[in-house]
């Protein structure tokens, strides 16, 4: 692995997307026009109340999508066997398009945040930066998880198979829906393996507190850990030679 | 030479259901043009995918350049084009020459040369994906030119192009073989063996014979290779 090659890959991963308004949409314009659905639809009580968990989820969930798409696209066009036959590094594969998609993550989480914000009439108690910083960070697990689910696949065909499996049980145990204290036991040690519970916590923190206490930060840490360690394992987990 | 750029010991490749190569031992001269010939499903692009190393091998092993296909040291040495034109659509000319040329470390000089030897400096900032099928591959070979390699492994690379282009592409890969590099181009098409120094025909994965055309055509009696295939696979056959 090499700082050029994961720069270029970055660079090359972003001038595609320069070419794709598109995915850029996707991004930007999707989670923003949920949000304002959300506000739109709902009792200002239960918006207030909703709307910091979904800026930890919403980001997660389309970097998730958009990642796993571009690098599904990158094996069935043959370019990633051809980069995987140059002298490439797995992890100059993997951190290039963890960079780029970071690069979005953080536009996204400005853009949705600031409209929830700006015009949509959400108020935190505690720190609105945070709120963005969390987003971004969750945006990037599911960058990071995208890029993990993919290297992890033999062949496209899995990949997509495992999009929904990846992400649907974290849907339904982060959190959201019942709170993790109140799930049955089993699941609710489940749930603490899982990036977005992490996500949730720390929204909700974030929202409640005036002074962030240590566990919001513990929170922080393990989803920026996660992120860290599922990119490591990703690079790890690539295979150069496929059947 | 006597140097063999390619050796291939007791091959077999196994994918899915199928064995594509099945067994296979043959040896790529170095500094020639071979071609690699074998009808569809022969297991032309398995045995291509073994030697850059990005296939998953049963048993057998290959050298390449002296050391066991896949060695990192072989990834800056051999340049690889697979059977559809694998570059980024969503890209232009230019813009994917560049992108690969830094992943090779080579500077964009490399890019300029190039742009002429595969003749689309005329379409370098188009998107890929505008781009004919004919141009489009020439982008995927171009890629392998990049860093001018010891071995080209070139999975049917004049596949679609117009008799002209074909041409001015096998003079290319002459020129490279006479400059040093080892030129291993595969193909279905029988009427192409005529340009190759020295031929390897492959049936269901095992070699059916080798050696040059004319070789070829004087063992078998025939007036082309096609019916030379033939011949051959026939009389194997009975
Ligand atoms: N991804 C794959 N999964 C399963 N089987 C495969 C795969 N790719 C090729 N095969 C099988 O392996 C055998 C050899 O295929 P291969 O692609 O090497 O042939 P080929 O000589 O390159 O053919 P063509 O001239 O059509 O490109 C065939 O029987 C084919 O069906
Ligand atoms: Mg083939």
């Amino acid at each position: 692995m090499t700082a050029r090659r994961t720069w270029a890959t970055a660079r090359r991963v972003l001038a595609q997307l320069r070419n794709d308004p598109r995915t850029i949409a996707l991004i930007l314009v999707l989670p923003t026009a949920l949000m304002t659905l959300l506000a739109w639809i709902l009792p200002d009580s239960e918006w207030q109340k909703y709307a910091p968990p979904l800026l930890g989820i919403f980001p997660m969930l389309v970097m998730f999508l958009v990642t796993s798409v571009a690098t599904l696209r990158e094996r069935t066009s043959g370019t990633l066997e051809r980069l995987l036959s140059m002298p490439m590094g797995k992890g100059d594969f993997v951190f290039g398009y963890a960079i780029a998609f970071g690069v979005l993550a953080i536009v996204q989480a400005l853009v949705v945040a600031g409209v929830c914000f700006a015009l949509l009439d959400l108020t935190v108690r505690g720190s609105a930066p945070l709120v963005v910083l969390i987003a971004v960070v969750d945006g990037l697990v599911g960058t990071a998880l995208g890029l993990f689910v993919s290297a992890f696949a033999q062949t496209e065909f899995q990949a997509v198979q495992f999009m929904p499996v990846a992400l649907l049980p974290q849907f339904l145990l982060c959190g959201l829906i019942l709170p993790t204290e109140e799930l049955p036991t089993v699941l609710g040690w489940i749930s603490w393996l899982l990036p977005l519970t992490y996500a949730v916590n720390a929204m909700q923190h974030v929202v409640v507190d005036t002074q962030l206490d240590t566990r919001f930060w513990v929170d922080a840490g393990v989803i920026t850990g996660m992120a860290v360690a599922l990119l490591a394992l990703g690079a790890v987990t690539l295979r150069r030679q496929t059947r | 030479m006597t140097t063999a750029a390619i050796s291939v010991r007791d091959l077999t490749i196994v994918r899915g259901p199928v064995t594509a190569v099945d067994h296979l031992s043959l040896e790529v001269p170095s500094g020639q043009v071979i071609g690699l010939l074998g009808p569809s499903g022969s297991g032309k692009s398995s045995l291509m995918r073994a030697i850059v190393g990005v296939q998953v091998m049963e048993s057998g092993s290959i050298d390449v350049l002296g050391q066991p296909a896949g060695s990192p040291t072989l990834r800056a040495q051999v340049g690889y084009v697979t059977q559809d034109p694998s570059v980024y659509s969503d890209l232009s000319v230019l813009a994917n020459l560049r992108y690969f040329a830094r992943i090779l470390g080579v500077t964009d000089d490399s890019v300029e040369r190039v742009l002429d030897q595969v003749d689309l400096r005329e379409v370098a900032d188009r998107l890929v994906g505008r781009l004919s099928g004919g141009q489009r591959s020439r982008v995927s070979l171009g890629t392998a030119l990049l860093g001018s390699p010891q071995l080209l492994v070139l999975d049917e690379p004049t596949v679609g192009l117009d008799p002209a282009l074909r041409r001015d592409l096998w003079t290319l890969f002459h020129q490279l073989a006479t400059a040093g590099t080892t030129v291993f181009v595969s193909s279905h098409v029988m009427e192409e063996a005529s340009r190759c120094d020295r031929l390897l025909l492959l049936r269901d994965g095992r070699l059916l014979a080798e050696g040059t055309q004319s070789q070829l055509l004087e063992r078998t009696g025939c007036q082309d290779i096609e019916r030379a295939f033939l011949a051959i696979v026939e009389g194997g056959a009975s």
